[in-house]
């Protein structure tokens, strides 16, 4: 069986029932992002030799235990590459890290190694995780496998991209205001955030601390909640790891919607919400009901500054994050016999524009005289959205709306900043209120893919899956194949 | 301690009053460091060897609390009677500089992990009390080694990151000091402190224990507070002295001259005697504090604060209360005996084993500390040790050795160790101290030395010296020296 258009469940099955192997898995997945990758750019690298290590080591554990071997042995999946990897060049897509190495494995990524699976690949995103297009990588633009003039949605672009041209069957992602959700809708793949504190952030370069979170792509809900619970718990390494027992989101993935009361918040749909957008979102609605759920209208007015007390906080926390590359001690270092040139020229040379940006907006909003009318007013309005959640919830089992408002767009279509930050604003204050969200998709908008984005309460990321699994399982989106996918398998 | 040399500073402060308050930094003797498992003893490590990818700031890495620094801070805030909030939390302070592998320093903000504390010393005849403004927790910086002079004018500096994220806390005080002598005596009775609780090692050279002072001058009428001039670079009690001595003068004479004092941060230049103006105060940073996104808060409960003040020893000051009560000691040697945990501790421990108090007291004072200086090795560890000094004690005090006898005995054995009592035995050094031997001692002296005789009869109270030297020499110095005196006394009067 062919890695390309295949789930984790279905390989899973074949490596076991003897019709594959790791290294054949491996062998087809790198011949294909061979045939895809000059299209897409998804990939910064490949890792062959590591994963021929984890696929020979996934084949011990496989022949000697394949029933309790986990489901994630000898399966391929690509990192975002924020995802630090002992001894595999990670430069965030950004120049300043070019050349550095880490000497250690983050977690999320160790447990997926311990798991058996197969690392094959860094993928690009935007710099530092900053963007909604993946133009913003220092690396170059990733193209949509729909339509590779257009772009996969960002920050996480390659690692949507090569699940969405049939790479890989799964791949982790950051979304620190969507950098998961978005691209899985642009890409018509499955796009899954935890909840705050349920995956470990340690081995994440991080760009805004208190709203990142590390998250699986896959082709069905299944697969990302197969991901998801083998990164998925506390970590001593990270202090905002919650130390509560992760439920396991395959026991109650089957038990339907219906009696459920899912929320719709109207704000989600209007600002300039795409009419193919709302219409594919629209009719899930309607399936949704169809499954024996009830819609109920809600309201949270908040939203519309939901946009601006993010841009103050994300970049407040990138500001602060991203002072340490400062050519001291990896990286990139421009030379100047004087400390302050040296630092200003690696620091110039060494970030794109849109880094250069939030970091100069952060570094603004933490001024003295500043920090008060911004970054303190910013935490309260962060804490009245988060509150006008919990309201809703009392009320709703879950949120269900687009993913993003628009389907994806052409490539340098959005050249000024409000109008990229406007992508994620229906996927940004669920990152501000730390809840569990996932995209899953939903139709197609003038032939491109359209995401379904359902939000649970903190904690209940059990109950996105389950919600998200009975929307796919009624309806064939899933299925569809990208023209890259189709032209490469 | 009072001055004798009238100095211009202390000329100076007759026209201006000084308000100097400290600010002093104090690595805490942690196992590991603050945020990381590397340890916190970084000094004998060679350069970045000491280091792990969390405090070498590297990408992705992420912040774990030394919980053991946390009750060290709260004992040393419980010890300088500060009020410990329920609440408290990590906060960055943002700058560039190479030592500083984050670009950021996790540090405490507006909510530091104690506040209003106080300390008492005395300082000359009167007792100073200096508040306690906060004891906050951070980590401590890389070092930097530059091949040239300072960092502007070297030709190449390396970074040593081995003390990076090493536990830091830090002591400010209220602006209460008023004379270089308040701020000596404030920092020798803060350092004694943290060393008495176990949290620091209190070595000012090697930077383990750091001060910076704030000082201001304001004419003796002036309510309101002068400009304040930062001081840094002090690394010894005398450094800190003649510091602020010279920037009392430096200061006192910009405003006899009627110009006013620039807000700046100077630092101490040790060979040229002065402080040397390092940043003024349009250069000063804002450093962009903002709530550690990668810490949450801390709770910290009241079972918790009461677990460790229960786990204080008792401190300096009340011990020497104590001493002076329970032992009837004088103040000054209750002080003294008090000044280390360790001292202390020797002198209870002899007590306890026999010893008298004024007996224990005198000789750990004089000839023990005498050589546990000589040798830099402390009584608990030397050869002898505490319960041989018992021993040795005890047969002076039963008067089976005289006072030379026991101090030779502790000379000899301080290092090697041994047993008094067979040793005296061995040797026959027990005392003379039968009346009919000695008093035909007496009378051997005298008629050897019949000037000495008749001069003593004749009012001459320093001609008995020469007759009991001869005892003393006749029995080896092993006679009962006051015995001796008084047969002479006795004989001579007939």
């Amino acid at each position: 069986m062919s890695s390309t258009a295949s789930t984790i469940t279905a390989l899973a099955a074949s490596l076991r029932d003897g019709s594959s192997s790791p290294r054949e898995l491996l062998a087809q997945t790198l011949a294909h992002i061979d045939a895809t990758n000059t299209r897409t750019h998804a990939y910064l690298r490949t890792t062959r030799e590591l994963a021929e290590r984890q696929a020979d080591a996934a084949a011990r554990t496989l022949r000697a235990n394949p029933e309790s071997a986990p489901p994630m042995c000898g399966i391929p999946v690509a990192l975002k590459d924020v995802l630090c990897v002992d001894g595999v060049e990670t430069t965030a897509s950004s120049r300043v890290l070019g050349g550095f190495t880490p000497p250690y494995t983050g977690t999320a990524v160790q447990r997926l190694f311990d798991a058996g699976a197969v690392c094959v690949g860094k993928t690009n995103c935007d710099e530092f995780a900053m963007g909604s297009s993946n133009e913003n990588s220092a690396f170059g633009p990733v193209g949509n496998p729909w339509d590779v003039e257009r772009v996969p949605g960002g920050s996480s672009g390659g690692s949507a991209a090569s699940v969405a041209a049939g790479d890989v069957p799964c791949a982790l992602g950051s979304d620190t205001g969507g950098s998961i959700r978005q691209p899985a809708s642009l890409c018509g793949v499955v796009g899954f955030k935890p909840t705050y504190g349920r995956v470990s952030r340690y081995g994440l370069i991080a760009f805004a601390s208190s709203l990142d979170q590390i998250g699986p792509f896959a082709r069905s809900v299944e697969d990302a909640a197969i991901v998801y619970s083998t990164i998925a718990g506390h970590d001593p390494r990270d202090s905002t790891s919650d130390p509560r027992a992760v439920d396991d989101p395959l026991l109650r993935l089957r038990d339907g919607v219906a009696g459920m009361r899912l929320g719709v918040p109207k704000e989600y749909f209007g600002m300039g919400i795409d009419p193919g957008v709302r219409e594919a979102v629209e009719a899930a609605l309607r399936v949704l009901e169809g499954l024996g759920a009830t819609l109920h209208h809600v309201s949270l007015p908040s939203t519309e500054v939901g946009l601006s007390t993010y841009y103050i906080i994300a970049p407040a926390e990138c500001s602060s994050n991203l002072a340490r590359y400062d050519g001291v001690r990896f990286g990139l270092r421009v030379e100047h016999p004087a400390l302050i040139d040296m630092y200003l020229r690696t620091r110039d040379q060494g970030f794109g524009p849109e880094v250069k940006r939030r970091v100069m907006l952060g570094t603004y909003a933490l001024s003295s005289g500043y920090y008060d009318a911004y970054y303190r007013k910013a935490q309260k309005v962060r804490t009245l959205i988060a509150d006008e959640f919990t309201r809703v919830f009392a009320d709703v089992d879950a949120l269900v709306s687009p993913t993003s408002p628009t389907a994806a767009f052409p490539m340098g279509d959005r050249d000024d900043p409000i109008s990229m930050y406007m992508c994620d604003v229906v996927t940004l204050p669920v990152n501000l209120a730390g809840l569990p969200g996932i995209s899953v998709p939903c139709g197609f908008a003038g032939g491109l893919p359209v995401g379904l984005q359902v939000i649970a309460p903190r904690f209940e990321d059990s109950r996105v899956f389950r919600v998200a699994h009975a929307y796919e399982q009624a309806t064939e989106w899933h299925r569809a194949r990208s023209p890259l996918a189709e032209a490469a398998a | 301690m009072t001055q004798t040399a009238e100095t211009p500073a202390i000329a100076a402060l007759e026209r201006y009053e000084a308000v100097i308050g400290l600010e002093v930094h104090a690595q805490l003797l942690t196992v590991s460091k603050m945020f990381c498992g590397c340890s916190a003893a970084y000094t004998d490590a060679a350069p970045n060897d000491n280091t792990c990818p969390v405090c070498l700031g590297l990408p992705g890495v992420l912040p774990v609390i030394n919980r053991q620094a946390i009750e060290y801070t709260v004992r040393t805030a419980l010890a300088l009677e500060c009020e410990i909030p329920e609440f408290t939390k990590f906060d960055r302070k943002n700058y560039f500089y190479p030592d500083l592998p984050k670009g950021y320093q996790i540090s405490q903000y507006d909510t530091p992990l104690s506040r209003n504390g106080r300390i008492e010393f005395p300082v000359g005849g009167e007792t100073v009390r200096c508040g306690i403004t906060r004891v906050h927790l951070e980590e401590d910086t890389g070092t930097m080694h530059h091949a040239g002079d300072v960092l502007q004018s070297a030709t190449q500096s390396f970074v040593d990151f081995n003390r990076s994220g090493v536990p830091l806390m830090e002591i400010v005080g209220e602006p209460d000091l008023r004379t270089a002598e308040h701020a000596r005596e404030y920092l020798v009775r803060l350092r004694q402190l943290l060393m008495y609780i176990g949290v620091n090692d209190g070595n000012l050279e090697k930077g383990s224990f750091r001060c910076d002072a704030n000082i201001s001058l304001r004419s003796r009428e002036a309510a309101e507070l002068g400009t304040k001039v930062e001081v840094k670079n002090m690394n010894s009690f005398r450094a800190v002295h003649r510091a602020l001595e010279s920037e009392i003068e430096r200061q006192a004479a910009v405003l006899d001259s009627g110009a006013v004092i620039q807000q700046e941060t100077r630092g101490w230049v040790e060979t040229r005697g002065r402080t040397v103006s390092q940043r003024s105060k349009e250069y000063a940073h804002d450093y962009r504090y903002f709530p550690e996104p990668d810490l949450p808060p801390l709770r910290l409960d009241s079972a918790f604060v009461e677990r460790v003040r229960a786990s204080l020893p008792e401190l300096p000051p009340a011990r020497a209360r104590r001493f002076v009560d329970q032992y009837g000691l004088n103040a000054y040697d209750a002080s003294v005996l008090t000044s280390t945990r360790e001292d202390a501790d020797t002198y209870e421990e002899l007590v306890r084993l026999g010893v008298a108090a004024k007996l224990a007291a005198n000789w750990l004072m004089g000839d023990v500390a005498a050589l546990a200086n000589e040798h830099r090795l402390g009584l608990r560890d030397s050869g002898l040790g505490i319960a041989g000094l018992s021993r040795l004690l005890g047969l002076l005090d039963s008067a089976r050795i005289n006072g030379p006898t026991a101090k030779e005995l502790l000379t000899e054995l301080y290092v090697r160790g041994g047993d008094p009592e067979a040793i005296v035995l061995e040797r026959g050094l027990g005392q003379v101290s039968d009346e009919t031997e000695l008093e035909a001692l007496v009378d051997a002296a005298i008629a050897a030395n019949p000037v000495a005789a008749t001069d003593f009869r004749g009012g001459k109270q320093q001609a008995l010296g020469q007759l009991m030297r001869h005892v003393k020499e006749a029995t080896g110095g092993r006679a009962d020296m006051p015995l001796v005196n008084r047969l002479l006394r006795e004989r001579l009067s007939r």
